[in-house]
């Protein structure tokens, strides 16, 4: 009967347990995909809406535009055509469109509301170049300046940069604090960890076991939260050393086990455990930095965040895979979530109870 | 400097013959007591259990059946008192002793999820048990056909079953069960009784608990009677029945005897009637039965000797309630 023998089989009966249990696959694995998705999705195509234009009647400049460049105006502003003047004018009043253009002998004129100042600036920055270009080409001779405008930002960090380490952040915190805690809190209620310790299996076996199934558990939720954020509707690009964030996600588990097992060896109830793991989990995940990134965060909140572990996993799987940092980058944070682990695991020992009373 | 007289080294002869007999018994109880605040769950309790016994503790809830058996199986620390199991002390945690036992905990403790086979294949390779004699323990059950069905599903009968299976997946030499019949309708614990009866058979030894009193009469060699934390009476069924010298009860139909008539009978000590049955209370049924014969007032007779049940009223003078 070796101990070998009795972790693997305990190991299989927990992912047994865990891949029949709908509410903890959908809560570990499911939730925080739709929350990546949705937040990739919402943020994720941040570029400004076009502005909406109407043209009433004939607009010299704007045809020559569009039968010139059609395709690069299209980009910035969508233009419908109209002939009831009236009708143009209370739409841009009402804000459905946000510009009406017309033509009254050599002058362009352009009917914007103040409402959204943004929205008309914009506009009329569009059409005075349009003006511009034109009265250029009719002098006959080319521009002697030229503007090429460029986004400071590039493609990295595009949001789905940010959420998706930061976000696989929060699934393995809550993933790893409440697989630990309900595993301990559930046997030692339901009295499988009495009837354990009637058995010869060392205790080694019952926590090797837990931890076990947390990394693959957790190395799971990582290959589907890349996989999803690498679709083309998505478009993750990581950087060269991503596979660093392997181990800092292993050593993150670690440190999130531990604390769900401080939390297990400590509760009496499920209910306990669960109520203590969410006042965790919950703010962990929002001041650690997984909803919404810290760098704009006042001070004394980036000062707090360093409390929690989730931030050393953020911080270190941003580092990674988005920022371009070498793998050595990954240490500190690695070194930090390993400590915390063992102060966990040091804890939970001796709040550990194999009995309910 | 050194008493003179000092024993230290030398162990004294009672002491050698009271260690050889710890070591040929299977199970050892000395003096046991455990409290929790201001209840006395155990109270002093000693006994011993001998190598392929059946042994039964018989009280009711609360009598401290299950604080008893926790302590021997190692659960438990005794405030004070000593067990031996096997030869050796259950307490702490004793690594060599476990595989050479089996326990049923009176609350069933599966793992969440799992269907029968996988949970006894579980249980069985924690003490290195090969699959294929974990399932062949499923069909000595009775559970071979549930063997795909999650635990969660089974019924009170077949967890149950499942449940003592898993105590005995490993083989143990001495088993213990708490309350194995606990919530099961009639048939399924006539159904069980069965099964335990084949488990003792097979030389182990089996300590069961119970607050059935016909239950400890039909499956144990000895009964240890139990209330609020003491050993009110051991031994034989038979004996503590017979010990007992309780009255037999003989009641015929209604309306065979007038109730004036009966108590008049030779060796008649109380006689009621309750419209259906009428029932003669004596301690020289033979005297009681000629004379009824005498009569022509045997329709239907039925006899019914002392119980347990008698025992446990007699010995605490509180009615029998589980
Ligand atoms: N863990 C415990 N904490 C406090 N009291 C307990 C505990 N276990 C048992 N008791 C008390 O000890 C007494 C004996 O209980 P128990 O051994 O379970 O009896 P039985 O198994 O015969 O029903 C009861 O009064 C019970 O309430
Ligand atoms: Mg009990």
């Amino acid at each position: 009967m070796s101990t070998f023998a009795s972790f693997k089989s305990l190991s299989r009966a927990m992912y047994l347990g865990f891949r029949r249990d709908k509410g903890a696959l959908f809560f570990t694995i499911v939730f925080p995909l739709m929350f990546l998705v949705i937040f990739g999705g919402v943020f994720g195509n941040q570029t400004t809406s076009k502005a909406k234009v109407i043209q009433i009647g004939r607009v010299t400049v704007l045809d020559q535009a569009r039968a010139h460049d059609g395709a690069e105006l299209g980009k910035i502003m969508s233009i419908t055509g109209g002939t009831d003047r009236a009708a143009a004018l209370k739409k841009v009043r009402e804000g459905d469109a946000d510009a009406a253009v017309e033509q009254r002998g050599d002058s362009v004129v352009m009917h914007y509301s103040a409402a959204d100042q943004v929205k008309s600036g914009t506009v009329r920055g569009y059409m005075e170049s349009i003006v511009q270009t034109a009265n250029i080409a009719v002098t006959g001779r080319p521009p002697t300046y030229r503007m090429v405008p460029e986004q400071v930002e590039d493609d990295s960090t595009k949001a789905i940069q940010f959420f998706t380490p930061s976000l696989l952040g929060w699934a393995l915190a809550s993933a790893g604090v409440f697989g630990a805690s309900q595993t301990l809190v559930t046997w030692r209620t339901k009295g499988i960890l009495r009837r354990l310790r009637l058995s010869p299996a060392p205790i080694s076996a019952v926590f090797g076991a837990r931890v076990v199934v947390s990394i693959g558990i957790a190395l799971a939720q990582m290959a589907l939260f890349l996989a999803i954020a690498r679709l083309p509707v998505f478009g993750l690009k990581l950087q060269d050393s991503w596979w660093m964030a392997i181990p800092l996600v292993v050593s993150g588990v670690l440190a999130f086990l531990s604390i769900g097992m401080v939390i297990g060896a400590w509760a009496k109830t499920q209910e306990a455990a669960q109520t203590v793991t969410q006042l965790i989990v919950l703010p962990m995940a929002f001041l650690g930095g997984s909803f919404f990134p810290l760098d704009g965060a006042p001070g004394w909140l980036q000062a707090l965040s360093y409390v929690f572990p989730l931030r050393y996993l953020n911080e270190g799987m941003l580092n990674v895979m988005m920022r371009g940092l070498g793998p050595s980058s990954a240490l500190p944070q690695i070194g930090i979530l390993l400590g915390i682990s063992l102060a966990g695991a040091v804890v939970a020992t001796r709040l550990f109870r194999w009995d309910a009373a | 400097m050194e008493k003179p007289n000092s024993t230290r080294g030398r162990v004294s002869p009672g002491l050698a013959l009271r260690n050889f007999l710890i070591m040929a018994y299977t199970i050892s109880v000395d003096g046991l007591r455990k409290r929790y605040g201001d209840v006395r769950a155990v109270d002093g309790v000693s006994f011993d259990v001998h190598q392929g016994e059946f042994f039964g503790i018989l009280g009711p809830n609360g009598a401290g059946k299950t604080t008893t058996l926790e302590i021997i199986e190692g659960l438990r620390e005794a405030d004070e008192g000593t067990v031996t199991v096997l030869g050796l002390p259950p307490w702490p945690r004793n690594s060599t002793l476990l595989p050479r036992i089996g326990v049923q905990l009176q609350a069933s403790s599966f793992f969440e999820r799992l269907t029968a086979r996988e949970q006894l294949q579980t249980f069985g390779s924690l003490y290195g048990v090969p699959a294929e004699k974990a399932d062949a323990m499923l069909e000595t059950v009775g559970l071979g056909e549930k063997a795909d069905v999650q635990v969660e599903k089974l019924s009170g009968g077949q967890a149950q079953r499942l449940s003592i299976a898993c105590a005995l997946v490993h083989d143990p030499e001495l088993v213990f069960l708490d309350e194995p019949t606990a919530a099961l309708d009639p048939q399924a614990r006539r159904n069980l009784w069965d099964l335990l009866r084949e488990i003792n058979t097979g030389g182990r030894t089996i300590v069961l608990t119970t607050h059935h009193m016909d239950e400890a009469e039909v499956l144990c060699d000895r009964v240890a009677i139990m209330d609020r934390g003491r050993i009110l009476q051991l031994g034989p069924p038979a004996a503590l029945v017979r010990g007992l010298d309780a009255p037999a009860r003989i009641s015929v139909a209604s309306g065979l005897l007038a109730e004036e008539d009966a108590r008049a009978l030779p060796g008649a000590d109380t006689v009621s009637d309750d419209g259906v049955s009428l029932t003669i209370s004596t301690r020289d049924p033979s005297a009681v039965v000629a004379a009824m014969a005498a009569k022509d007032a045997l329709a239907g007779v039925q006899i019914h000797g002392g119980t347990l049940e008698d025992v446990f009223l007699e010995l605490t003078g509180r009615e029998y309630r589980a």
